[in-house]
């Protein structure tokens, strides 16, 4: 099963005006993997994945997302893929039982459904003194691992991860990441994106994009190699500084 | 001392934001605040800069109270705070040029100061500010910041969300006005930037952990400290936790930071208890800690 591709991308590109955002960037991620999405600001990470989540139409080239085509499948993408980004996380006015409770919804399960996995998530992430509070009295690293499983509530086949552990204490980025293995190795596909070049190293390949195209794309350990390099810091400088 | 902190507190409603923070910053410092979103580093930063006042205890900045001498501390400091907060719809120029008149200067007078950093944002001088990338936002901030020729500079995360070339680039300008004579206090919740202060503050939920140059921070920290890795990472750290001696297990990278229970530890042993787990390619090699080591160390 874990050589079976999840997301095939052939020269995807996207064109604003006289700008090219992502220029034919082509690559594959197969299932169970974590993919890591690399770049500097600026590079085309955002634009690429807007794409591959189908909010974003393509200006050419193709992508297969979960088995389903970007232009003509869009909203059966969104249907089968898990999104969580720094920025948008939960609604903060919503209790944790209401905010599960209300994703849920938007995902389509069953009334049963929802309330075994909430009861489960709740457990998981041992939430139970707190399921009645409001969101906004949570501490950042809690709020992010409910929206992280909040994201898997409709058991996705890929969750895409957009930066997820931005300034987040170095205890619970590492629950995270305990997190992200737990999900792949069930078999989800993780699909992240990040600043930590440590993370970077927790990833099964890497891949770094620089001016809209991917000028690197392999395991952690072969692209040190490659660049005859001891950390994917060091990876990154040199790639992303000419 | 160019800044002063004597036992602050500082609370909203019932909670805590800065439980007796005490801190010195030496004139010419490149001075960190270290710790994760929630620690209060901004809260100390809006008092520093008088947009807060503290509930108890007092501070001094360039000299001056942060309650008495509010205004002479509003013309001797400059001030970033984290979120973007210049004039959108104001080009990149016309920002620059309403902070100094605003500080009663030229941006002419103190060109010298910005000079380095200007020159890599003025070709889009023309261009609104709401319309510039991050790492550009940033730098005509960290200008119109330094227009008036500040003694301190108050930099609130600058970095935070900026890809690892940009922020190196940052601090390679960080350290040039160092050189310049400002004081510089800046916080951050990248670790890997802490090693490049003079001096560090760890701060975790409002109070300080620990206070000192990062070499001595390191030097703390209480245990051997172990690279351990294997062919397949979930199940090592799934193992690991399952170790009954362990300490602490912390993905590193590639590697898992390990320390042990015991005063006396045999790797060979974990090896063998590893290799029972069905793991291969096993390596247990001693490493130094790092600043992120001795904070979870000490945030545990």
């Amino acid at each position: 099963m874990k050589n079976k591709n999840v997301i095939e991308v052939k020269a995807l590109t996207k064109i604003f005006g006289d700008f090219t955002a992502v220029n034919t960037i082509t690559f594959n991620v197969k299932q169970g993997e974590i993919f890591g999405f690399l770049g500097a600001n600026g590079a085309g990470k955002t634009t690429a994945m807007k794409m591959l989540i189908g909010i974003s139409s393509p200006t050419s080239g193709s992508a297969k997302v979960a088995g389903f085509d970007v232009y003509k499948n869009a909203e059966d993408i969104k249907k089968n893929i898990g999104y969580m980004s720094q920025k948008f996380a939960l609604y903060d006015d919503l209790t944790v039982k209401e905010n599960i409770t209300f994703y849920g919804g938007i995902y389509g399960l069953p009334r049963k459904r929802i309330k075994e996995k909430r009861c489960q998530l709740v457990e998981e992430l041992g939430l139970q003194e707190v399921t009645n509070e409001l969101v906004s009295s949570l501490p950042l690293g809690w709020k992010q691992k409910l929206a992280f499983s909040v994201a898997l509530l409709h058991d996705p086949k890929i969750i895409f991860l957009d930066e997820p552990t931005g300034g987040v204490d170095p205890i619970t980025r590492r629950q995270f990441w305990e997190m992200i293995y737990k999900t792949a190795n069930k078999g989800t596909t993780v699909f992240v994106t990040t600043h930590y070049m440590d993370e970077a190293e927790y990833c099964d390949r890497v891949s770094i994009m620089v001016d809209g195209k991917i000028e690197a794309l392999n395991t952690p350990k072969k692209l040190k190699e490659q660049f005859k390099v001891d950390s994917m810091n060091d990876v990154f400088l040199k790639l992303a500084r000419g | 001392m160019s800044i002063s902190i004597q036992h602050i507190n500082k609370s909203f409603k019932d909670v805590f934001a800065l439980k007796d923070i005490s801190l010195e910053v030496k004139e010419g410092e490149l001075y960190g605040l270290i710790g994760p979103d929630g620690a209060g580093k901004t809260t100390l930063f809006r008092i520093l800069t008088t947009l807060l006042i503290a509930d108890e205890g007092n501070a001094t900045v360039a000299g001056f109270d942060v309650v008495e001498d509010y205004k002479k501390i509003r013309n001797s400091v400059g001030y970033m705070p984290g979120r973007f907060s210049l004039y959108q719809d104001l080009t990149v120029e016309e920002n620059l040029e309403f902070f100094a008149t605003i500080f009663g200067t030229t941006i002419e007078e103190n060109y010298e100061l910005i000079k380095d950093i200007y020159v890599q944002i003025e070709p889009f001088k023309k261009r609104r500010a709401g319309k510039l990338s991050g790492g550009m936002k940033q730098k005509l901030a960290l200008c119109c910041a330094l227009i008036h020729k500040p003694k301190v500079l108050f930099l609130d995360e600058p970095t935070t969300g900026v890809d690892p070339v940009s922020r190196k680039e940052f601090w390679e300008m960080l350290k040039r006005l160092q050189q310049k004579g400002i004081t510089i206090l800046v916080s951050t919740p990248y670790m890997d930037e802490a090693s490049l202060c003079d001096r560090i503050a760890l701060i975790q939920d409002g109070e300080i952990l620990e206070i000192d140059t990062p070499q001595n921070i390191v030097s703390h920290f209480p245990k051997k400290l172990y690279n351990v890795s294997a062919n397949k990472m979930y199940e090592l750290i799934e193992s690991l936790k399952n170790y009954e001696h362990q300490y602490s297990i912390y993905p590193f990278g590639e590697f898992v930071h390990y320390t042990d229970q015991r005063d006396h530890f045999d790797p060979k042993e974990l090896q063998q208890y590893l290799e029972a787990n069905n793991l291969n390619d096993i390596s247990i090699e001693i490493t130094k800690p790092t600043i992120e080591d001795t904070f979870m160390e000490l945030a545990k």
